[in-house]
């Protein structure tokens, strides 16, 4: 914004300047993002013809996606799992970053994310592991609660189903969540606050009044960055989901390393992206016709 | 006073599986459950007598400095580039530097798959997982070195430059030593990140597995999950450690450039 009325005209040396120096990143971006993302796309409208890809324009993919029930199933049931983990997510941290922000000594703030930060760092796979130790039929809760008498038998519906995807997929994604709805929550304006109690205005009603809309952004950009990657996720549900549990992108790699029909994988990949894509822009626009309904 | 319950729970939550690592890692027994039997120490034998794993370990070791190279390098121009000035397109060219942060891994597995073998005919190796890895890394390192980047004075460039430096030697003597911090941590974040990717790994690995993808190979055997837990003790240590160093980093990075901590990583 330092020199708007240039950017119309000639560039200055500092932009040509930026341009160049963002033009490797960029350019690897392209090749090793955009490319790649168009060559599936190409490769969707394709067939598998034993060993080689006939390269024939076709629906034939997408038609197959339609017809056959298991691939409705796997997007439907992804769906639902994504947009669980996102609730349950979302709902779960959002009194973590507030309690960061409002609550924790400024001193202290950094460390609190530090903490929140490291076990997302450490070997995804053995955490996901630890989940089915921590949930399985000997494990870690099931054996407290016999223990202490609070059950007779062992809980079965918190492993090899849906709940026990959610549940690691949740924990997964925690810093994720927290971090944006934390920013969000340091950037509020604490007179406003002040402002709303002095006029009158209860603590839950300065909450949703004033905290929770200036908060909104910081919640969409958590909302966007948890729902839109767990679709993309197999190690979870193969790990957790048992029989029932399984999502499309098991079925993704399934295509793509064991059935050799890259195609139809690219199909089931784009078809994947498009419906997460079509949910988070809904999603985008419903938040935005809220926030103009309150003003 | 709730809410201070309600955070230390969920700490709690998120370090759950962690602190469980370590008993099963000195565990004396096979299955991995409650309650415990023994102490021992022959599961981090086991570590090292294993050949394979020595191998995987080496290849991961070398396509996550790799990684951290390329990305941080990519990192420091798309960083330094948004923080001198405003450009045309600035905005969707920094947008699709950073997609990648939100972008299905799987997605990115798929497509590097399909242009690697269908379209370039080329085989798998550690360098395509190198390339897909610089792909996701770099996201994280332009998110880090934005702080380093946007937080310096442009006065001192300029006085450099009266001075009668070249653009690059003041890049070099003025505000390189000034972003060596961010470097450092968008160095070590990126070879953590690349250390523990499996998803892309797992689909572009070559004849030589990665760690991620031979430690998947060998959650497939009950009895070889112990080993699995020593193994993950360690790297859990080991990524702790070089996660303060970077934190330390960013702080003294972000106290050098003179500014208030504003948040983690991310």
């Amino acid at each position: 914004m330092k020199h708007p009325e240039m950017a119309r005209g000639a560039l200055t040396a500092d932009q040509k300047r930026s341009m160049a120096l963002v033009a490797p990143p960029f350019l690897y971006a392209i090749a090793l993002l955009a490319v790649p993302v168009g060559a599936i796309l190409l490769f969707s409208f394709w067939t598998q013809d034993f060993m080689d890809v006939d390269t024939t324009f076709t629906l034939n993919n997408y038609r197959e996606i339609a017809d056959q029930p298991i691939y409705g199933a796997l997007l439907g049931r992804s769906l639902w799992v994504a947009l669980c983990v996102t609730a349950v997510t979302v709902i779960t941290a959002f009194p973590v970053a507030y309690f960061i922000s409002f609550h924790v000594r400024s001193e202290r703030k950094s460390l609190w994310l530090f903490l929140i930060t490291i076990p997302f760092w450490t070997s995804y796979l053995i955490r996901v592991f630890l989940w089915k130790v921590i949930l399985g039929y000997n494990g870690v809760i099931n054996s407290s609660l016999l223990q202490v008498g609070l059950i007779e038998e062992p809980l079965t519906f918190i492993l090899y189903n849906v709940n026990a995807v959610v549940i690691t997929l949740s924990h997964a994604f925690a810093p994720f969540a927290i971090l944006p709805i934390y920013v969000a929550l340091e950037k509020i304006d604490r007179s406003l606050l002040e402002a709303a109690r002095d006029l009158g205005e209860g603590v839950i009603r300065t909450f949703t009044r004033v905290t929770l809309p200036l908060a909104m952004p910081g919640v969409v950009a958590a909302v966007l960055i948890v729902f839109i990657p767990v679709i993309g996720d197999y190690v979870t549900p193969e790990l957790m989901g048992g029989a029932g549990g399984k999502l499309i992108a098991n079925m993704i790699q399934t295509q793509f390393l064991a059935l050799n029909n890259a195609p139809l994988g690219a199909a089931l990949a784009i078809v994947a992206m498009a419906m997460v894509t079509a949910v988070a822009l809904l999603f985008v626009f419903l938040n935005r016709r809220w926030l103009r309904g309150r003003e | 006073m709730s809410l201070r319950i309600y955070a230390f729970a969920y700490l709690i939550f998120l370090y759950a599986p962690i602190l469980l690592l370590p008993l099963f890692a000195f565990n004396d027994a096979t299955v991995i459950a409650f309650p415990l039997s023994g102490f021992t120490t022959d599961w981090f034998a086991r570590l090292a007598e294993t050949r394979a794993l020595h191998d995987a370990v080496r290849n991961s070791l070398f396509i996550a400095v790799m990684t951290a190279l390329f990305s941080t390098i990519l990192g420091v121009c798309a960083a330094r580039a948004g923080a001198m000035s405003h450009f045309p397109g600035k905005r969707g060219i920094m947008g699709l530097i950073m997609i990648p942060l939100v972008l299905p891994e799987i997605i990115v597995a798929v497509a590097l798959l399909v242009v690697m073998v269908q379209v370039l005919g080329l085989g798998l190796s550690n360098w395509t997982i190198i390339f897909a890895h610089t792909l996701i890394c770099t996201p994280f390192s332009v998110a880090i070195l934005n702080g380093a980047f946007q937080n310096l004075d442009p006065a001192m460039e300029e006085a450099a430059l009266d001075l009668g430096e070249t653009r690059w030697s003041a890049f070099r003597l003025v505000i390189l030593p000034l972003v060596t911090p961010g470097i450092v941590s968008s160095l070590l974040i990126s070879f953590t990140i690349s250390l523990d990717e499996f998803i892309i790994a797992f689909f572009l690995t070559g004849a030589n597995p990665t760690m991620p993808v031979y430690i998947w190979s060998l959650l497939r055997f009950p009895a070889s999950v112990p080993v699995v837990m020593a193994l993950g003790t360690i790297l859990v240590a080991l990524s702790v450690l070089l996660l303060t160093i970077a934190e330390i980093f960013r702080r003294r990075g972000l106290a050098r450039a003179g500014v208030k901590d504003t948040g983690g990583f991310l």
